[in-house]
């Protein structure tokens, strides 16, 4: 046991002391009252939005969202800085992929770019939202490497478009803020008709930055994992050399 | 319920924080931090979690109990936040791994521009 590990574990010692008396102290898991939801609850109505966490993150809280978009866009343009693009052609990748995962991987493709579609476009409505189905969108895609056609994915993966695309959706989001301060009087306020209750086109911004927020977590990933591959692969092949 | 719910929040916590002290490699490291984070999102449900309410999407009435939608509006963040320093911190430990040949942090004395 090394100097470092008892100091961890006086100081974890220590932290659970901290808790056990602040969670003593804390209400009940359970309880009924919960005055967040309270005031969100009749916002989200008047805003015709069904999904109170989507109204919360694209409405009420939306310039968080902002912050939580930028952090995004900051940690791609960090990994890019970080990890440079190796120097060599990256040659195809010799590995055996067995023909079960090979079609798995097809097959659900499109079932994966579809349900990232569907996460993103009703994130008003139902379970989800642009960062979810960005996510979904962007973790299909390589689908199409994990079916083992690594040049498949190197020619459906329009990186610059995808590079370009990332920075535009950053942007979108601060636009439609700013057409809220122009129109409404506040940055980020809805500035579009609210549409009926449930509908697709409805919840006025809401889908609005929920799309954008998608194209932007799905591009940024995408760019994100074609760095970590483009280095993997290339590492890979130096060292069976 | 209420010792369980923040009981394991609190376990994740310190566990996350333990192996980050105990680690040997700098990947173990970084999902350490993850799993340290998940203490987060489980403390933050624990707290909107309400007894016999629903999920946060409601009908045009909006009559039936749901649970709080702000701390899911905010465990999500805290999700986004993880990933993202998530692959910044792989990225960096690729970096290190190619600039001093190891990932053992307890290798890594000196600074090296």
């Amino acid at each position: 046991m090394r100097a470092r590990d008892v100091i961890g574990l006086v100081g974890a010692a220590g932290v659970a002391a901290l808790f056990a008396a602040a969670f003593t102290r804390m209400p009940a898991v359970g309880g009924t009252e919960h005055l967040y939801r309270d005031l969100v609850l009749p916002a989200a109505l008047r805003a015709t939005t069904p999904n109170l966490v989507s109204s919360v993150n694209f409405d009420l809280r939306a310039m968080d969202t902002l912050g939580e978009e930028t952090i995004v866009a900051a940690a791609v343009v960090g990994v890019l800085a970080l990890l440079q693009p190796p120097r060599r052609e990256i040659p195809h990748p010799r590995g055996n992929v067995q023909p079960a995962v090979r079609f798995t991987g097809w097959l659900l493709l499109p079932v994966a770019a579809l349900l990232g579609l569907d996460v993103i476009l009703h994130g008003h409505l139902t379970p989800g939202g642009g960062f979810q189905g960005g996510v979904v969108l962007a973790t299909g895609w390589h689908l199409l490497y994990l079916a083992g056609s690594y040049p498949a994915l190197l020619k459906l993966r329009p990186l610059d478009t995808l590079e370009y695309a990332e920075a535009a959706a950053t942007a979108a989001y601060v636009l439609v803020g700013l057409a809220g301060l122009l129109l409404a009087g506040s940055f980020l306020a809805n500035v579009l008709p609210l549409g009926s209750f449930g509908s697709l086109l409805s919840a006025g911004t809401v889908p609005v930055l929920s799309v954008v927020v998608g194209v932007e977590v799905a591009a940024g990933v995408v760019v994100l994992l074609s760095r970590f591959l483009a280095h993997a692969l290339g590492h890979a092949d130096e060292e069976s050399r | 319920m209420t010792a369980a719910c923040y009981g394991v929040a609190a376990w994740l916590l310190l566990l996350g924080c333990l192996g980050i002290v105990r680690s040997r490699h700098l990947v173990h490291t970084v999902v350490c931090l993850s799993v340290a984070q998940s203490g987060t999102y489980v403390l933050l449900l624990a707290i909107g979690y309400q007894d016999k309410a629903g999920v946060p999407i409601v009908n045009a009435g909006g009559r039936t109990p749901v649970v709080d939608p702000t701390v899911q509006a905010m465990t999500l963040t805290d999700i986004v936040v993880s990933a993202t320093i998530t692959a910044l911190l792989l990225a960096l430990t690729v970096q290190i791994s190619r600039r001093h040949g190891t990932v053992d942090p307890d290798e890594l004395k000196a600074l090296r521009g």
